[in-house]
C-alpha cells in the first residue's frame, strides 16, 4: 500500500494543472446545480419583485407565501403525492419481482424453454412497436388509459435489467448448488426465494433504485393516458402547470371561484416551489444511493 | 449447449416455466402486441365502437403504402428527419469527449475526495426529470422575467424572446444534453478507468512516458470496449430521441421553432394529442422501429468485424 502512495505520488500532475483542474470542476459542478439554487430562490421571492424585476439571484424581498399558498392548496399536492408514491412503490415492487424471476429462470442452463424465453426477452432489445401501436394497444386493447395501471404497467420491465439479473444469478447460484439444493427437496421456487433474492440483494437494491427513480420521475405516460386530474402525480402536475396555471384553479375540488382565486395566487413562486418539493426528496437522497447506481451503470456496462 | 441433451420434461422444467410466465406475459402485452400493432401502418385503422383492438385491425382496409406516401409529402418529414439524427450525432459525439475527458480529469486529481464530491453533484441532473429541467430553463430565458432577458435590459439592450427564436436551439439543446446527461456517462467511463491495471501506468513511468503519453497510450486503448458499446447502443437509438428533452423544453416543440427542435417523437406524439389520423404517424413510427433495429444490427455487424470481442449480439 505504501510502495502504491508512493509510486501514485510520483507520477501525478503538476501542482499548477490540478490547481487549473480543479478550479474548472468547481465551475462545471455549479452549472450543474445553480439552477436548483435559482428555483429556490424564486421560489422564495415575493410576489410583487418577481412583478417588478423578474426572476432574480438576489431579490429585493423575500417572501414565503408561495409555499403559505402550497400549504392552503395542500389536498392537491398531497393527492398528486399520494399518486406518485402509489405509482412508485407499485411499479418498484411489480417490476423487481417480474424482473427477478424471469432473470433467474433464464439464468438456469438445464431449462428446456431457456432459449424460448431468451428470445422473448432479447427481440425487445432490437426491435419494438413505437409509440403509436402502444398507445392504441393500451388504449384500445388493454382500456388502460385514465387508470393508475397506465402509469405502472408499461415501465416495469426492462430487458436490460433482465440480463443483468440473469448474469448475477448465473455467475454467483452455480449449477451445483441448486442440484444439491434439490437433492436435499428444495423446489425452484425455494431456491430463487431463500438463496436467490437473499444473495442478490445488492443487485436488486440497484434495479429497485432505477425502477424508483425511473417512476418518481416520469410524467410521459400521464400525458399520453391520464386526463382525470385525480390521476396527476406530481410531475404530471408540474407538467401541465408549466403549460397552463390555471389548471389549478379549474380543479372542481376546491371550492371557490376561479376570478378570486386567480387574484390571490402567487403564481410565479408557486411554480417553483412545486418545482422544489418535486427536487427535495431527490436531492436528499440521491447522494446515499449514489453507489448502488454506479455499481448498477458499471455492471451494465460490462456486461451488456 | 448442454452437453447431455435429455428430452424429458421434468418438474423443475415446470418450475422454472411458472416463474417466466408472468413476465412472458407482460411482454407479450406491451412488447410484442405493439409490434403486431404496427401493420395499422398499412391499413386505414378506424375505431369500431365497443369493438376490441384486434377485431379493428383485422377489418381495417388494407391500404399499402398510401400512409407512406402522405408522410413523404408532407414537409415536416425532412426536418423531423434532419434533426432527429443531426442532433443525435451531435449528442454522441460531444457527449462522450467530454465524458471521457472529464472521467480523465477527475481520476488525476490529488484529493480522492474532492473527485469524489464533484462526481455527487454533476451526477445530480440525472436525476431532474425533463419537466423540472425546463422549469430551470424557463428561469433563464423566461421572456418577461427570465435571468438573461433581464441582464440584457440592465444592459440596455433589447430583450430576446428565444421561445420563439430558433436560431439559438441548437445550442440550447445540445447544451442541455450535456448538461443533464455528462455527469453519468463521465461515471461509466471512470469506473472503467479506475479498473485499469496501476502496474501498466508503474510500468510506462519507468519508460519515461508523461502523463499524455500514459493517457494516449494507456487510459485510452483500455476504454476502448466500453466506448464502442456505448457507441453501438446509441447508434441503436438513433432514430429515438429523448423525448423530454426536445418537447419539454421547447414548450411543446411547436410553433416558430418547430424547425429547430421538431424530431420524429414531438411529431408523432403531436399528432397523437391532435386529430391527426392515426394512420400517417403510425407510418412514421413503423420507420422509425424498422430503421432502428437495421441500424443496431448494422452496427453491431461493422464492430463484429473490427474486433469481434466488442459486438454485444
Amino acid at each position: 500500500m505504501k510502495e502504491k502512495d508512493s509510486f501514485s505520488r510520483l507520477n501525478r500532475i503538476l501542482p499548477s494543472t490540478n490547481v487549473v483542474f480543479n478550479i474548472m470542476l468547481i465551475m462545471i459542478t455549479i452549472a450543474c446545480i445553480i439552477p436548483v439554487i435559482f428555483i429556490f430562490i424564486i421560489s422564495i421571492s415575493s410576489e410583487a419583485s418577481l412583478r417588478m424585476n423578474g426572476y432574480q439571484f438576489w431579490p429585493e424581498s423575500f417572501s414565503l407565501e408561495a409555499y403559505r399558498f402550497l400549504m392552503r392548496e395542500a389536498k392537491i399536492i398531497i393527492k398528486s403525492l399520494g399518486v406518485t408514491i402509489l405509482v412508485t412503490a407499485v411499479g418498484t415492487l411489480l417490476g423487481v419481482i417480474l424482473t427477478s424471476a424471469m432473470g433467474y429462470a433464464l439464468s438456469r442452463r438445464e431449462f428446456k424453454l431457456n432459449s424460448f424465453f431468451t428470445m422473448i426477452v432479447f427481440i425487445p432489445m432490437i426491435f419494438n412497436g413505437g409509440m403509436i401501436s402502444s398507445y392504441v394497444v393500451n388504449t384500445q386493447f388493454m382500456h388502460l388509459n385514465n387508470t393508475v395501471w397506465a402509469l405502472i404497467l408499461p415501465l416495469c420491465v426492462s430487458s436490460f435489467n433482465i440480463v443483468i439479473c440473469k448474469t448475477f444469478f448465473k455467475t454467483n447460484i452455480p449449477d451445483s448448488v441448486v442440484e444439491s439444493a434439490q437433492i436435499d427437496g428444495a423446489d425452484h421456487f425455494t431456491i430463487f426465494g431463500r438463496i436467490g433474492m437473499p444473495l442478490a440483494k445488492p443487485m436488486i437494491a440497484t434495479i429497485a433504485l432505477f425502477l424508483t427513480f425511473g417512476y418518481w420521475n416520469d410524467w410521459f405516460q400521464s400525458s399520453l393516458y391520464i386526463t382525470d386530474t385525480q390521476l396527476f402525480s406530481l410531475q404530471a402536475l408540474l407538467d401541465r402547470i408549466q403549460r397552463n396555471m390555471e389548471m389549478m384553479t379549474k380543479n372542481p375540488a376546491l371550492g371557490i371561484t376561479m376570478q378570486e382565486y386567480m387574484k390571490n395566487m402567487p403564481k410565479e413562486g408557486a411554480r417553483m416551489a412545486m418545482a422544489i418539493i418535486i427536487i427535495i426528496p431527490i436531492a436528499c437522497s440521491y447522494p446515499f444511493f449514489q453507489r448502488y447506481f454506479i455499481s448498477g451503470l458499471t455492471v451494465g456496462a460490462v456486461k451488456g | 449447449m448442454g452437453k447431455k441433451k435429455r428430452n424429458r420434461w421434468r418438474k423443475s422444467d415446470t418450475q422454472l416455466t411458472v416463474l417466466a410466465i408472468p413476465t412472458t406475459v407482460w411482454y407479450i402485452l406491451f412488447s410484442f402486441l405493439p409490434m403486431f400493432g404496427l401493420i395499422i401502418a398499412f391499413k386505414d385503422y378506424k375505431v369500431t365502437g365497443g369493438r376490441s383492438f384486434i377485431y379493428n385491425v383485422f377489418h381495417s382496409e388494407w391500404i399499402g403504402f398510401k400512409n407512406f406516401d402522405f408522410l413523404i409529402k408532407s414537409n415536416d418529414l425532412f426536418i423531423i428527419l434532419r434533426n432527429t439524427i443531426t442532433y443525435n450525432m451531435v449528442f454522441i459525439i460531444l457527449g462522450t469527449v467530454l465524458a471521457i475527458a472529464l472521467a480523465i480529469i477527475i481520476n488525476m486529481l490529488y484529493s480522492k475526495r474532492k473527485s469524489k464530491v464533484y462526481q455527487t453533484l454533476m451526477f445530480f441532473p440525472y436525476f431532474m426529470s425533463w419537466v423540472v429541467a425546463a422549469y430551470f430553463l424557463d428561469a433563464f430565458l423566461n421572456t418577461d422575467k427570465g435571468l438573461i432577458n433581464n441582464m440584457l435590459k440592465d444592459g440596455g439592450q433589447t430583450a430576446v424572446q428565444w421561445y420563439m427564436n430558433p436560431s439559438v436551439w441548437p445550442f440550447i439543446l445540445v447544451f442541455m444534453y450535456l448538461w443533464k446527461s455528462t455527469g453519468y456517462n463521465m461515471v461509466i467511463y471512470l469506473s472503467s478507468i479506475t479498473s485499469i491495471d496501476q502496474t501498466l501506468y508503474e510500468a510506462a513511468v519507468i519508460d519515461g512516458a508523461n502523463k499524455k503519453q500514459q493517457v494516449r497510450y494507456i487510459t485510452l486503448p483500455s476504454l476502448k470496449n466500453v466506448i464502442i458499446m456505448m457507441f453501438i447502443l446509441n447508434v441503436g437509438k438513433i432514430f429515438y430521441t429523448d423525448f423530454g428533452l426536445f418537447y419539454q423544453l421547447s414548450q411543446g416543440a411547436k410553433g416558430s421553432i418547430f424547425s429547430a427542435v421538431a424530431t420524429i417523437d414531438t411529431y408523432v406524439f403531436n399528432a397523437l394529442k391532435s386529430s391527426t389520423p392515426i394512420g400517417m404517424t403510425s407510418a412514421a413510427t413503423f420507420f422509425q422501429s424498422v430503421a432502428c433495429c437495421i441500424t443496431i444490427i448494422v452496427a453491431n455487424a461493422i464492430v463484429k468485424k473490427v474486433d469481434s470481442d466488442s459486438a454485444i449480439i
